[in-house]
């Protein structure tokens, strides 16, 4: 089997589509996992819905992405794009994950915080928003940022519901010319395109938060 | 935190020339272990009172009932003629709902043993978080008040810097400018320079004796620091087992003890080097 550079130079615009489908798969879905697993798990301390809540997570991390994605969609109407499906089910799939990230942040803020807080009379909005998160969040954020890079090598299971990212445009190009092995190793070499500098700087924000 | 469960019961009658602080018959139990065992004690407005007394005597306890940070299991405290443990509802005394406590404890400030600060908030915001957020007070006037303050504790010049930058006495110094920037009736000390190496408690001490010389603060104060006592407080009081042993002026207390168990203890923790 020879390699076939213009092939693969004629293949790229098609696969970095795919790719910047990936890329905007992962922000939306990060953004919905950060966003939604914050509010778990500051919903996570009252006390009944806390424990429905928890045990629906459980479930949610307990369940294969695959399988979630496939079943979402299909009960969705078809009017609901797989793009937004994927959206919504990966993030949401990561928020349970981030959620038990953020719990960890929180419940390492130590209890004379808390107590300082009440001891000034300062209202719940100030102190779980200018007191307990600005201190949990900042020792998180390494973890959290391993979730991103996660969450990014995951998102080629979309091609199970038919979303053009990067995986699923190289099995387009594969299946088009019989030509499987440019298509499917630009695909490992874009992943690491984007992996390998942002676990660069995720190492960085390790280093810069865990001196404190 | 939960409101008190404290039982409803008939409001007690309310002495003449009202206490700062009444505690009535207050139980405290921590599951089977009672701390509290119907204490009566009360505080006059400006009065300066030291609690002494063994570990697991209930001293710190009194501080955290008053700051809401624990509620009691049986009795009334009341606040400034006040009921502060429960609030009325008709005629009758109810255990006091979250809302009440918040409203209630802005007139009192706390100096913990660890101090406390915010480590994500400079000295200045974490002198002007509370005036501004909770009393409403403008961010310059809150300001002018923290730099007041700082000043007072000898700490002006490090308004802007960041609580890890500075030394344990020295966050102590703020955390009593934080307490004191709320303008606070009565102020609690709990063992407040339990935790500094020696060389950083006169510091502290001497910042707590100009509070006491310049202001009418009601004041209570958890130490071990027996000098410190006798010079600022106008009463001791004793503890053992959630009771009070024996209590009076610091002459009477440090000179002329007539319990055992407060000659005991003074001997114990002046052995100890304090």
């Amino acid at each position: 089997m020879t390699w076939d550079l213009q092939f693969t130079l004629d293949s790229m615009p098609t696969l970095l589509e795919g790719l910047l489908v990936t890329v905007q798969v992962t922000a939306m879905g990060y953004l919905i996992a950060l966003s939604l697993g914050l509010l778990i798990a500051i919903a996570r301390r009252v006390p009944v819905a806390g424990s429905v809540l928890h045990v629906v997570m459980e479930f949610v991390r307990t369940t294969p992405l695959v399988v979630q994605l496939v079943f979402v969609f299909f009960l969705t109407p078809p009017n609901i794009s797989g793009m937004t499906v994927g959206v919504v089910v990966i993030g949401v799939h990561y928020s349970a994950y981030t959620a038990e990230v953020y719990r960890s942040g929180i419940e390492g803020v130590a209890k004379g915080q808390w107590e300082a807080a009440r001891a000034l009379s300062l209202p719940a909005t100030r102190t779980w928003g200018a007191i307990v998160l600005p201190q949990a969040i900042r020792k998180v954020i390494p973890a959290l940022g391993n979730y991103l890079i996660s969450m990014f090598k995951d998102t080629p299971l979309l091609i199970a519901i038919g979303v053009a990212e990067l995986l699923t445009r190289a099995q387009q190009i594969g299946s088009a010319s019989f030509r499987v092995v440019e298509a499917y190793t630009m695909v490992g070499f874009l992943f690491l395109l984007v992996s390998i500098p942002s676990a660069i700087i995720i190492r960085r924000l390790e280093r810069r938060y865990a001196a404190v | 935190m939960p409101p008190s469960d404290a039982p409803d019961t008939e409001e007690p009658q309310a002495g003449e020339g009202q206490p700062q602080i009444v505690f009535d018959k207050v139980v405290k139990r921590f599951g089977d272990l009672t701390v509290l065992d119907h204490l009566d004690f009360s505080v006059e407005p400006g009065e300066r009172v030291t609690l002494i007394g063994p570990s697991g005597s209930g001293k710190t306890t009194i501080l955290r009932l008053l700051m809401t940070l624990e509620k009691i299991t049986e009795g009334h405290i009341q606040v400034a003629g006040e009921p502060f443990s429960h609030m009325r509802r008709g005629s009758k005394l109810v255990p006091a709902s979250e809302g009440y406590l918040r409203e209630k404890r802005k007139s009192i400030g706390m100096v913990f043993q660890q101090f406390n600060l915010f480590p994500n908030m400079s000295v200045r915001k974490n002198v002007t978080e509370a005036p501004v957020h909770v009393l409403g007070l403008p961010k310059d006037e809150a300001n002018a008040r923290a730099e007041e303050l700082l000043d007072l504790v000898g700490l002006g010049e490090k308004i802007d810097a960041h609580p890890t930058q500075l030394s344990g006495g020295q966050q102590q110094r703020v955390a009593i400018a934080r307490a004191l920037a709320m303008r606070p009736d009565i102020l609690l000390l709990d063992e407040v320079t339990s935790a500094l190496d020696p060389e950083l408690v006169a510091g502290v001490l001497d910042v707590l004796r100009q509070v006491a010389e310049t202001t009418d603060i009601t004041m209570l104060c958890v130490t071990h620091e027996m000098a410190f006592a006798r010079d600022v407080s106008h009463r001791v009081l004793m503890f053992d087992k959630g009771r009070i042993a024996e209590e009076g002026t610091p002459e009477k207390i440090f000179e002329d003890p007539e319990e055992e168990r407060t000659k005991a203890f003074l001997s114990s923790v002046l052995d100890n080097g304090h």
